[in-house]
């Protein structure tokens, strides 16, 4: 894609131009060919429509009488357009093909043997399930960071538990709608490692400006660390300051909401937070995930993200410190 | 604003026809009279002009949007107001704007002139379709001013906009603008139909109807079998949302997928309801300007029948992300793509018929070279979101925006603009200024390329649409400076425009009844056309009326003078059929708006509305069709049946 | 338009200005209000098979509509027709009385239609609100109702009407297309009634 490509900030980690996957890479191949083809037919039309005007320009003092038509000086005009639609139907006609082509290759991309990675929209954050199918590993739940291992053929199962929303990181591979009531299935691979972003691609309503997550590609080793890591329950509080953290978490409304596997909290309404600590931002991608952001998001949310399904909480400054200390020990 | 013009050069005789001609037409006078309007030039400026204000306050709403997108993270706009804000838009320019300006205004207006005949049919219908169109259009922006605007986007998908997830009044006030919006379109389909398989013209045989009106006819066949699905798709949502039916919630049996079908049933075909009057129109002006009879008529005709067949075969392309069947998206995708041909066809007849033609650049034709660039941009980029890989990348995103502003403005905003100029003379008898008209073109036509432009650019970098901000640091920022730096060019040049109309209106040169030496039938008569179109009925003889008219050619005579009456032609060869009488103007129309208004906002709050509300609707339409006793009396007199 | 002075021209004093059918404008609007109305029952009914592909089961956790009512009604449309047709003609030649006895008929016809149309409703076995599959027939239904009360309020607005002073050769036009519009009530029973009575027996599995 030289072109476009060379217009700076194209390399960027969520642009459909700087692919990581065989899926988003040939995906950019097909692009590639429609942009050309078309680019340069654009050219030659209006070029044609400009030299016609300005050779038949006529002065704008009068306008003249209309001229006698005859079928003889309009022949050369019939040939013009009759071959101008043949060469229109031949190049649609490899578009067509190589779109095929692509759409083909796409769907080869499934493969049984797959890493299965459920993930499921809310408004508006990602579920991130790693279901106990084909390896050692228990269910492991975690929300808008999504581990995977580098160049190793990947299914995102999805779907969504209230409205539509549609799953979508443009370095990787074109996006798929999560919709309630249907169970949706997108194959993807990464062979590049690093953080890519992606963000929640159908409109769904208060805060779906807000609704990214990151893709983070590891090499095979690091990538099942993190998953034995995630897979095990959080660790006990273990200073004064934070075992009274973890009671007011289990005394406030956060109770209602999340879940911290390894304690009595075991609600599905928001994000797991058994290792919240681990995860580089919080709010579904939109702040970093720094001690000041946990507490003003603990406080308000509201503030930070208008409309978000978590509410705004009292509390003393003191359980404040005590509760982002505990939170801070969940890793 | 009288009949001057035409009264210069008038034998006695024509002088007393006028007069009498005028007694039993003219609109009746006053404010009063104002309500009971039922010609079809007065409902046609209505809605012209109604549809031109929605045009302008969806443009403010729009440029509140490109000043929050300005800056990244930026407060001006709060995500409430901001998804209001585009959902208003998008509404407010699909439903209010483009729709009514492209098919209902311009046809209802010029298409009575140009078969030659003296109203539309069925007038009262024309008058009340109208008012609903209004009063949807006051509904929708009381409730946005009640900060009840309608939030869920232009087609406003479940569950988003169900009853779980889209709380208060919000979405109900979107699904009953679409009813009003729908009921009116719908007339004013049956009405077009009717007037142009039945009122043209004697000598006006199917392959002598100018373009212009083809592509209307295409349009309100269009309008006839796609509405339908939007018909239901928002009958459902409101059914689901105010009695608790079960149509799209997953969990009893529903499904969120039929909404997206039923709604790209029309909203496919929608969008080029709103093209095909933009090419309609570019085919007209075209000729205008290049003084020669269209180049390939009836490649022209066969194109624009073709894309009104084809345009219900595609819906699905806006459904690629949700996943369908391979060989069904394989089927979408090449119809799609195979849409360029017909458009194509019809591009290549009109650079031909420039290219052989003497080509006057006035301010229409400018706007129409203007849709040349754009349009086709857009077109092209239609082929990408064709692809289904390559919309697995940009559909949702400003790719898509882009898309579909440039197809949208560039397909029928400029040749809307390119038409009010070519137009304005016959609508005002006073030319718009020539000058003022170029500078109002390249104001547009550069801030519309920095605007749109960059959108492509964008959303391949990965920017959604729909966000009511953006990060900083993603590489969107500067483009989206850029755009919103076009918006004021755009808003100078309409404004510009504005001045252009007001000016003129007031003190332009006078046009006369033929300023462009055109050869359609609306230049037959005087500017502004009286009220009753024509002094003589005109007959025709070829596709430009006037330029291939005999030197004799005839014209109708025997038609009662002292009632409405006007001539019906046969369908296929235009020969004199029958003579029938339009119904006089009256308040019926109006009053039964009002009922049926009553009856669709009530229903918004209570199931019982539409119930109730149907009995104050029938009594309105009863009272519409009661015969007039003596009307009856004098056409019992005079009548002459049908010999079988 | 200088050439204009010696137009010709083209009388068209003698033509009729009572006509039928294909040569009536109301005619052709009122074929165009089918045409809408149509093509609402056609999505109407491919939504119902929509939903029905995506359920297992069919009709969900109910019996079938019970068959007795609606094929009652379908009975009673089918025979209306003859009164119909017979009225439908007779209008065409201006038979007065024909056109009175003919509209009284089909209005106490569209009276006992909709009694039976209320039992119909009685024995749906389904309500709107229970799941997908029952707001789609009570949709259906509704939209038929709409249809079936719009036609006989007309014909007894018609049949009022011919019994005033105001009768001309345009009411006779009214009635013709009057009878029109009650074919097109007939003929979309037929598949409704089979989408709704037979469909879920059918695909029953
Ligand atoms: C005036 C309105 C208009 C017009 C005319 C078109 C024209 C076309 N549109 Fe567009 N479209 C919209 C308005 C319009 N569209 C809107 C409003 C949306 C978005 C709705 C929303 O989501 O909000 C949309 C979205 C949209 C999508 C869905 C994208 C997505 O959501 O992801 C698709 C996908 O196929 C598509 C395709 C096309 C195609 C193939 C054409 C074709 O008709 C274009 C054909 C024309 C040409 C190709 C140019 C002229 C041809 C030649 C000069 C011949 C030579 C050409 C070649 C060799 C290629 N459009
Ligand atoms: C015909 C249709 C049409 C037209 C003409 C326009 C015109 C414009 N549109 Fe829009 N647009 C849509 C149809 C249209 N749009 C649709 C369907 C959507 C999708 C909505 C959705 O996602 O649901 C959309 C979405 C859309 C977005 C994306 C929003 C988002 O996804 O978040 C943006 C962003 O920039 C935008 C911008 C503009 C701009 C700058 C114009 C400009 O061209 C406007 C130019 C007009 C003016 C500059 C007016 C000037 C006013 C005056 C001079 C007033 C004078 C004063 C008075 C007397 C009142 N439009
Ligand atoms: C009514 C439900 C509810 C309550 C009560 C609630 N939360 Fe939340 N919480 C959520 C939801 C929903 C989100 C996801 C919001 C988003 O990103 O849009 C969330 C997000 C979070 C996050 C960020 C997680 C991430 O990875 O993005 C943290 C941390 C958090 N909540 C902590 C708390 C704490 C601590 C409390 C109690 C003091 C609490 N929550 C109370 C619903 C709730
Ligand atoms: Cu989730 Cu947009
Ligand atoms: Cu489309």
């Amino acid at each position: 894609m030289t072109i476009l490509s060379a217009i700076p900030g194209f390399h960027g980690d969520q642009t459909s131009l700087n692919p990581v996957g065989p899926g988003a890479a040939r995906i950019e191949h097909t692009f590639a060919v429609i942009f050309w083809i078309t680019a340069v037919v654009y050219c030659i039309v209006l070029f044609t429509l400009v030299v016609s005007v300005y050779r038949k320009r006529h002065s704008l003092d009068t306008m003249p009488d209309p001229q006698e038509t005859s079928a003889a000086s309009d022949r050369l005009a019939e040939r013009a357009v009759a071959g101008a639609m043949i060469v229109t139907a031949a190049l649609l006609f490899v578009m067509l093909i190589s779109s095929f082509r692509t759409s083909r290759a796409l769907g080869k991309m499934n493969d049984d043997q797959a890493l299965t990675i459920d993930v499921y929209g809310h408004q508006w954050w990602w579920e991130v399930r790693y279901p106990n199918t084909n390896g050692p590993y228990k269910i492991v739940e975690t929300a808008n960071e999504i581990h995977l291992p580098v160049g190793v053929p990947i299914r995102i199962h999805g779907t969504s538990r209230d409205v539509i929303h549609s799953f979508w990181a443009p370095n990787v591979q074109g996006k798929r709608d999560l919709m309630p009531g249907y169970d949706t299935d997108l194959m993807l691979q990464i062979n590049r490692p690093g953080r890519w972003r992606g963000q929640c691609a159908e409109y769904c309503g208060e805060q779906h400006a807000h609704m990214s997550f990151y893709m983070v590609a590891e090499p095979k080793e690091q990538f099942e660390a993190w998953l034995n890591a995630e897979a095990k329950p959080a660790v006990a509080p273990g200073t004064q300051q934070t075992v009274h953290g973890q009671q007011v978490f289990l005394t406030h409304a956060c109770v209602m909401c999340h879940t911290i596997r390894g304690t009595a909290a075991g609600s599905r309404v928001g994000p797991d937070l058994t290792h919240v600590a681990r995860r580089a931002t919080i709010a579904a991608g939109e702040l970093p995930n720094t001690i000041g952001n946990l507490g003003g998001w603990i406080l308000n949310a509201q503030a930070l993200k208008p409309g978000c399904r978590m509410p705004p909480n009292q509390m003393s400054g003191s359980d404040l410190q005590d509760l982002l200390a505990y939170l801070e020990t969940l890793r | 604003m009288n009949a001057v013009v035409t009264q210069t050069g008038m034998t006695e005789a024509e002088r007393r026809k006028a007069a009498q001609l005028e007694r039993i037409w003219r609109e009746p006078p006053g404010f009063i009279g104002w309500f009971k309007a039922v010609h079809h030039t007065t409902i046609g400026k209505r809605y012209a002009i109604t549809a031109f204000i929605f045009f302008l306050i969806a443009g403010l709403l729009a440029g509140m949007m490109r000043l929050q997108l300005a800056f990244p993270e930026a407060h001006i706009l709060s995500n409430d107001q901001y998804n209001q804000f585009f959902t208003m838009h998008g509404t407010t320019m699909m439903f209010l704007f483009a729709v009514p300006m492209m098919f209902e205004a311009l046809s209802v207006y010029f298409v009575p002139l140009m078969v030659g005949t003296r109203n539309i049919a069925f007038p009262r219908l024309n008058a009340y379709s109208y008012y609903l169109y209004l009063f949807g259009g006051i509904m929708l922006y009381v409730a946005f001013l009640c900060n009840t605007g309608a939030d869920r986007g232009w087609f406003s998908y479940v569950t988003l906009a169900g009853p779980d997830f889209g709380p208060g009044k919000r979405p109900d006030f979107w699904a009953q603008l679409i009813t009003f919006t729908e009921v009116s379109a719908l007339a004013v389909a049956v009405e077009i139909v009717v007037t142009v398989f039945r009122l043209r013209a004697p000598g006006m045989s199917l392959n002598r109807i100018p373009i212009f009106v083809w592509g209307e006819l295409v349009v309100a066949f269009m309008v006839i079998f796609s509405l339908p699905g939007v018909v239901l798709s928002s009958t459902m949502l409101l059914l689901d949302r105010t009695c608790g039916t079960q149509f799209f919630n997953p969990a009893a049996g529903g499904d969120v997928l039929l909404f997206q079908h039923l709604f790209w049933w029309f909203g496919h075909p929608e969008v080029y309801l709103i093209f095909l009057p933009g090419t309609a129109i570019v085919s007209t002006i075209v000729t205008t300007f290049s003084r020669r009879h269209v180049f390939g008529y009836l490649v022209l005709v066969l194109a624009l029948v073709a894309t009104g067949f084809m345009a219900f075969g595609l819906w699905v392309h806006h459904m690629f992300a949700t996943g369908i069947p391979q060989i069904a998206e394989s089927y979408f995708t090449a119809a799609s793509m195979m849409i360029a041909i017909p458009t194509g066809a019809q591009i290549f007849c009109w650079i031909a018929t420039m290219a052989t033609g003497k080509v006057v650049l006035k301010t229409p034709l400018w706007w129409v070279l203007g849709f040349f660039f754009t349009f086709i941009l857009g077109g092209m980029t239609g082929i990408f979101v064709a692809s289904v890989p390559v919309d697995l990348q940009v559909h949702d995103t400003y790719f898509v925006v882009a898309h579909f502003h440039y197809v949208l403005i560039g397909g029928a905003v400029f040749p809307l603009f390119g038409a009010l100029t070519y137009w304005f003379p016959k609508l005002t008898g006073k030319m718009m200024s020539e000058m003022l008209g170029q500078v109002t073109f390249w104001l547009f036509f550069v801030g519309f390329n920095i605007t749109f432009f960059p959108m492509h650019v964008v959303g391949i970098r990965g920017m959604p649409r729909r966000v009511y901000t953006y990060p900083a640091g993603m590489g969107w920022t500067t483009l989206n400076q850029i755009e919103s730096l076009g918006y004021i060019l755009l808003f100078v040049s309409v404004s510009l425009f504005l001045w252009n109309v007001f000016r003129s209106f007031r003190a332009g040169e006078p046009a006369g009844p033929n300023p462009w030496r055109a050869g359609t039938l609306e230049w037959a008569t005087s500017s502004p056309p009286p009220c009753y179109n024509f002094l003589h009925l005109p007959t025709v003889n070829g596709r430009e009326a006037l330029w291939d008219a005999a030197p004799n050619q005839p014209v109708v005579v025997g038609l009662d003078e002292d009632t409405r009456s006007f001539l019906t032609t046969r369908t296929l060869d235009a020969e004199p059929d029958s003579k029938e009488e339009f119904p006089a103007p009256t308040f019926w129309p109006l009053l039964a708006a009002l009922a049926t208004t009553a009856a669709f906002i009530g229903s918004i709050f209570t199931p019982w509305g539409i119930t109730i509300g149907a009995i104050p609707i029938a009594v309105t339409l009863i009272g519409w069709f009661w015969p007039v006793k003596q009307a009856a009396e004098r056409r019992r007199a005079r009548e002459i049946w049908q010999t079988e | 338009m200088a050439d204009r002075v010696e137009a010709a021209l083209l009388d068209v004093s003698n033509l009729p200005s009572v006509v039928f059918g294909i040569r009536s404008i109301t005619w052709w609007g009122i074929i165009g209000m089918m045409a809408i109305e149509g093509m609402v029952f056609l999505l109407m009914i491919a939504s119902y098979f929509y939903l029905h592909s995506r359920g297992l089961e069919w009709p969900p956790h109910s019996n079938p509509p019970a068959l007795f009512w609606g094929t009652l009604n379908l009975a009673i449309f089918v025979f209306s027709a003859i009164p119909n047709e017979w009225y439908r003609r007779r209008a065409r030649k201006g038979d007065l009385r024909a056109v009175r006895i003919g509209l009284v008929a089909l209005a106490l016809v569209g009276i006992a239609n909709l009694v039976v149309r209320y039992f119909e409703l009685r024995h749906l076995n389904t309500d709107w609100s229970i799941d997908a599959y029952g707001s789609a027939v009570w949709t259906l239904m509704g939209f038929h109702i709409v249809h079936l009360l719009t036609d006989v309020v007309d014909t007894f607005v018609l049949a009022v009407l011919f019994f005033t002073p105001m009768v001309e050769g345009k009411r006779f036009m009214d009635a013709a297309e009057n009878a029109d519009y009650w074919y097109f009530v007939i003929i979309s029973w037929i598949p409704i009634y089979l989408v709704i009575y037979w469909a879920p027996r059918w695909l029953h599995a």
